[in-house]
């Protein structure tokens, strides 16, 4: 099988910290991969490297076959752990989902009917139809979430990372964004997902990995919950509460 | 009325005047909704003070001085982007120290003279009616590249400006735009030094686009709204400079000031009225 994501052996600084160490692994097309471990495991600095935010001290990222700074724009779509956007930016929800379009656009082409069909698409999915008039500082967290997740659908991207993008919104919205995904999944696409919660990993995602600056353990939710590195990460993240410090 | 409005067009200065006032605002404006939403009104005035010590060069040399101007403006500009990322010094310091110490080597220069010179001291506080023929052409050409360039980049400048690492992961280069931007306002401040001078050409980058942000919760319609204020502001400023014998570019500046505060004054109105009902 082709793999859509390669990892090789990734190591990643920040300044004199280790974010990560040797970290190896591999994602196909159509598979939702899950990644957890401990706050500061390096779940996050994972993804912004897969999506070419931050570089490689050694080792590699692999893309569909390319390093992920030289593939078209509006290849890999991204949504981070906490959007630090200011929320009073003169933008509405269909404002912010548009914006998705606006890599594959370029400087020349117009904002034309195909794009608008693609945010309707994505507002539908999400289900923010209703609310795409709304300024973005009238949303709840949730519905932040959500107009995010769309404009990550709109963008039409050929790999999707999500990092953590069910922290604190309602069940409702959880079940939107699984729904999402696994339409997404279903139709080809590798999806990598940070995230905290456990208990439905299995419900979420096709593989799971465990990482704690390296990989520590990868397989299937089942396999990784009976290999124990599962147990293990649960008793740290128990331990350590849902503190959002990770990078 | 009609007669006080054409009263000034009888002359060709103020006819350039005029022209040079109208596309000062609006350019002026369009970048400032830019300069407002990054944040970037102190380095507007920071440029702009840098900018001084190429003016008092290419002056003590006779070359062209938007030429010196324009170079040292965007030597600048790209120094503090530079700075900023690279350097582990905040922006604030940065602009502090780079842009006085420019600004200080613009006096010293000047203060070196034997002959001191009016032509100088009007770019602190700005000369619209001593826009001369060339200076017209410089102006609408060097409008033009801020124009089309803003234009082709009007997406880029958008995403990156409201979400710069989304846009970035989605394959744009954020930094190279920030760069780009910071050369268009450079040449802006340029454009507009003859104008509303040095000390005041950060007011117009900032309050018609502030005062437009009171009254839109929407980009392009803010964008509109401030280029129309902006002209607004520099066509009113003209006129009552010219029946009040007063400073041109200050006159211009109070118009806005003014503006912006009927803007908040009309937003409060527009905010009780909404509670009511």
């Amino acid at each position: 099988m082709n793999d859509a994501i390669i990892v090789s052996n990734l190591v990643v600084r920040y300044e004199n910290v280790l974010a990560l160490d040797g970290a190896s692994l591999k994602a196909g097309f159509g598979q939702a991969l899950g990644i957890v471990g401990p706050n500061g495991s390096g779940k996050s600095t994972l993804l912004k490297t897969i999506a070419g935010l931050l570089p490689a001290a050694s080792g590699s990222v692999c893309v569909l076959g390319k390093e992920p700074r030289e593939l078209p724009p509006g290849t890999i779509a991204y949504v981070p752990q906490i959007e630090a956007v200011d929320w009073s930016f003169p933008a509405t929800v269909w404002d912010v989902v548009a914006m998705g379009r606006f890599p594959r656009l370029g400087m020349f082409r117009r904002f034309g009917n195909e794009d608008r069909k693609a945010v309707r698409r994505a507002l539908a999915q999400l289900r923010m139809e209703e609310l795409s008039g709304r300024h973005i500082s009238a949303l709840s967290g949730g519905q932040q979430q959500r107009a995010f997740v769309a404009r990550a659908i709109a963008q039409e991207p050929r790999v999707l990372l999500l990092d953590e993008p069910t922290t604190g919104v309602d069940e409702q919205t959880e079940e939107s964004l699984r729904e999402v995904v696994r339409e997404l999944v279903a139709g080809g696409m590798p999806v990598l997902m940070a995230t905290h919660d456990l208990d439905r990993a299995a419900d979420w995602f096709d593989r799971l990995v465990v990482i704690d600056r390296r990989v520590i353990a990868i397989g299937t939710p089942d396999e990784v919950a009976r290999s124990g590195a599962y147990a293990a990460i649960r008793e740290h993240t128990h331990t350590h509460g849902h503190m959002r410090t990770d990078r | 009325m009609i007669e006080h409005l054409i009263a000034p067009f009888h002359y060709a200065f103020m006819q350039r005047a005029f022209l040079t006032a109208i596309l000062v605002g609006i350019l002026c404006a369009t970048m400032g909704t830019y300069v407002i939403l990054r944040k970037l009104a102190f380095i507007g005035d920071g440029i702009a003070h840098a900018s001084f010590a190429g003016i008092v060069i290419a002056y003590l040399r006779g070359t062209n001085f938007y030429l010196g101007a324009g170079i040292v403006a965007v030597i600048t500009a790209l120094g503090i982007g530079f700075v900023h990322r690279r350097g582990k010094i905040s922006l604030d310091t940065t602009i502090g120290v780079l842009f006085t110490g420019a600004f200080a080597l613009g006096i010293f220069l000047m203060s070196r003279q034997r002959t001191y010179s009016v032509d100088l001291q009007s770019f602190l506080f700005g000369d619209i009616l001593s826009v001369g023929p060339q200076d017209v052409l410089m102006i609408v050409a060097l409008a033009l590249v801020v124009g089309i360039v803003t234009a082709l980049l009007f997406r880029s400048l958008l995403y990156t400006s409201f979400d710069p690492v989304v846009a970035q992961a989605s394959g744009m280069n954020a930094n190279a735009i920030e760069y780009v931007l910071l050369v268009l306002i450079a040449l802006t401040i340029i454009i507009s030094l003859q104008a509303v001078g040095i000390i005041l050409v950060a007011a117009l980058l900032v309050t018609p686009a502030a005062a437009a942000y009171q009254l839109t919760n929407r980009f392009a319609p803010m964008m509109a709204l401030s280029a129309f204020f902006g002209a607004l502001c520099a066509v009113g400023g003209l006129y009552l400079s010219y029946y009040l014998a007063s400073a041109s570019g200050a006159t211009i500046v109070l118009v806005a000031t003014v503006l912006f505060f009927a803007a908040v004054g009309g937003k409060q109105v527009r905010l009780a009225i909404a509670r009511r009902t």
